[in-house]
């Protein structure tokens, strides 16, 4: 029992509000730069942001951070894969 | 492996009589979720190349859309992807009353999201944008779609939204009948996981759809 105990890690409220203000700054952010169009570097600047936002939701909401070894290798590899199919059909359309 | 090897062992010694294992659910929920991440993927990538190949009228359609509603539709998200963690945290520490609490407030931001979901849906068609409609068939072919795919993702989307819902108010009543407790959480753990990724997609949806002006 003590062994599964030390297993669960219980994330502090907290770290979690933390999180949520520092995501909510990132909307704040992403919608006030869309405002001063910026043309193509916005959407560049905006999918970032969404990065940024999506990685913190992934390690602190979603515990991929404090989890075992073989969950980060899970999302890791679903991640590459899109990304995978997301390159590929590009390097398809952008050099017709 | 072998930490892993660890808990699943120590845990069908503890648990022998209930034959569970809250790692491999843990395992099936995350290929479930990678299962999730390519089906939106395939549409964001149609989104893309739609975009890149019609990038004016994705430019001029996308300014129809309410900026303000899709931002408060984003912090009621975040913010209930905030309060379903924070679930999981009053559970474990045995504070059953704030675990029920943060469920509940999880559920009525989800509802929150499908009521703006509702009216801003209804402006558009109000305005004659609707699939099919004569109004949209008349535009050029990139406003077609811009909304075909607006519809069609953020529908989907909806559609996770509303499942999210069902699956959640399960989960409260789970947790109010003791179902779930301190010592086996894994449905509600599972359940944050499907409502967090729910959220990951929102947060894409948002500014390709909402930011491109």
């Amino acid at each position: 029992m003590n062994d599964k105990e030390t297993q669960t890690h219980i994330v502090d409220y907290g770290t979690y509000i933390y999180i949520w203000l520092t995501l909510i700054a990132f909307t704040a952010l992403t919608v006030s730069i869309s405002g001063m169009h910026f043309g193509n570097i916005a959407l560049m600047i905006a999918i970032v942001i969404a990065i940024i936002k999506a990685a913190l939701v992934l390690n602190i909401f979603m515990h991929i951070k404090f989890d075992d070894i073989v969950f980060k290798v899970f999302a890791v590899l679903g991640i590459l894969t899109l990304a995978s199919i997301i390159i590929l059909t590009f390097s398809d359309y952008l050099f017709r | 492996m072998s930490d892993l090897k660890g808990i699943t062992i120590n845990e069908s010694v503890n648990n022998h009589h209930a034959h569970k294992d809250a790692v491999g659910a843990r395992i099936g929920m995350w290929l479930f979720l990678i299962t999730e991440l390519l089906l939106f993927g395939g549409l964001f990538v149609i989104y893309g190349v739609y975009r890149y190949m019609n990038y004016t009228a994705f430019h001029n359609a996308s300014l129809e859309l309410n900026t303000s509603v899709g931002t408060i539709n984003t912090i009621i998200l975040l913010t209930s992807s905030l309060t379903i963690a924070m679930s999981i945290t009053a559970l474990q520490r045995g504070q059953k009353i704030i675990s029920l609490i943060l469920t509940g407030s999880t559920i009525l931001f989800a509802i929150a999201f499908l009521v703006n979901k509702y009216f801003e849906w209804s402006a558009k068609f109000q305005h004659g944008i609707f699939p099919g409609s004569a109004e949209l068939t008349s535009r050029p072919p990139g406003e077609i779609l811009y909304f075909g795919l607006y519809f069609t993702m953020t529908g989907l989307h909806g559609v996770h939204v509303l499942i999210g819902i069902v699956v959640l108010s399960f989960i409260f009543v789970f947790i109010a009948r003791d179902n779930i407790t301190p010592d086996d959480y894994a449905k509600l753990e599972n359940s944050a996981l499907y409502w967090h990724l729910v959220d990951i997609i929102w947060i894409f949806l948002f500014p390709l759809f909402y930011l491109i002006k």
